[in-house]
């Protein structure tokens, strides 16, 4: 899909979600989302095989996060992989989520942990981050198993790698 | 013919023959015939005999001349073969001395290319064994480096508990604070 496109999604999924006023909630649920579908070959391929079909696709978003997310998230998901349009799934989420850190005046900053943060540790890494970097953030936190421990922060180009697994990957070099 | 006439006639007493010589008339005649006996001899038998003494003398000379020569020629070659006797054992122990110089030769070049083979194949095992040498230390580096990030993974990972999952995000988030 053209960039113009996924734009022109991305624009429309953020003016409804601004609309009905849970664009916080859209904007995070449908990021985790999308960080879900790019991990899940199983996922993806289930989304995105046009052999399947459409109705049987929309009741596996449904299944999925039609009890973990708003409607109005399910709805929007459900349209993006009703028009056949599954595979650029994360690239309109993360267009939709810069254009509400973008109103909100916020940069995004890509959080991956090997677990659950608590709200304080969200609270507390959101402050750091913003003192260290000068910017006010939209933190967005993955589950990312891989990291195995520690916090992988991405703001913009910027990498702050805290992981268990850069500290082994290094130690092996080393070795 | 002559001496039977001439003893009948002793034996007639009335004929006076000279018991020595003969008549007259009979030396006269006898000696008519042996002159041309003689003259016939001497025109047609001597130049027969006389040529064929010269061509057995002739052939005789000739006998002696090859007989000659060729005693001379065994002489020469008698002298040649002495000659060539001596040459040939002159030459045998040339061609001795020289097979002995060319065997040592070959003798020395061969053990110097054999010792110089050696040299170079244990020059080439030294490599080969210090090349192998090095990628088993390599390879063996490389195993123990693999198998020790295996089992630090390993043993992180298990030790990765939730308390500890809090101190490290608590520790990242200092780290950031402080670096601010």
């Amino acid at each position: 899909m053209s960039d113009d496109r996924i734009d022109g999604y991305a624009r429309g999924l953020f003016e409804v979600a601004r609309a009905e006023g849970t664009l916080d909630e859209v904007e995070d649920e449908l990021f985790r989302f999308a960080r879900a579908f790019e991990s899940s070959e199983e996922l993806r391929s289930a989304l995105t095989d046009e052999s399947v079909p459409v109705e049987k696709r929309l009741a596996i978003v449904g299944d999925l996060v039609g009890a973990q997310a708003t409607s109005t998230t399910v709805q929007l998901i459900s349209m993006v992989v009703g028009s056949g349009r599954a595979k650029d799934l994360p690239k309109i989420a993360d267009r939709l989520v810069q254009r509400a850190s973008s109103s909100k005046q916020l940069e995004v900053a890509e959080v991956r942990t090997a677990w659950p943060m608590t709200d304080d540790e969200r609270v507390r890494l959101a402050a750091a981050l913003a003192n260290a970097t000068g910017k006010q953030l939209n933190l967005k936190v993955i589950v990312d198993p891989s990291v195995l421990g520690g916090v992988v922060a991405t703001i913009g180009d910027d990498v702050i790698d805290g992981s268990i697994r850069t500290r082994l990957d290094q130690l092996k070099n080393r070795l | 013919m002559n001496l039977m006439a001439t003893l009948l006639a002793a034996d007639d007493p009335s004929q006076s023959i000279h018991p020595i010589f003969a008549e007259l008339k009979e030396i006269i005649w006898g000696g008519i015939a042996f002159l041309i006996i003689a003259a016939l001899l001497v025109k047609f038998a001597g130049p027969p005999i006389k040529n064929g003494l010269a061509a057995r003398t002739a052939r005789i000379q000739a006998e002696l001349d090859a007989a000659q020569l060729a005693r001379s020629t065994a002489e020469t070659e008698a002298a040649n073969i002495r000659t060539a006797l001596g040459d040939i054992a002159a030459e045998r122990t040339r061609l001795l001395a020289e097979a002995d110089a060319e065997a040592a030769a070959l003798l020395t070049e061969g053990r110097a290319r054999l010792e110089q083979d050696v040299a170079d194949l244990l020059a080439k095992a030294r490599v080969d064994l210090q090349t192998a040498t090095g990628r088993v230390n390599e390879e063996l580096q490389s195993d123990i480096a693999r198998a020790s990030a295996e089992a630090i993974e390993r043993v992180v990972v298990e030790n990765l508990d939730y308390n500890t999952h809090r101190r490290l995000i608590d520790d990242f988030i200092a780290k950031v604070g402080a670096a601010s």
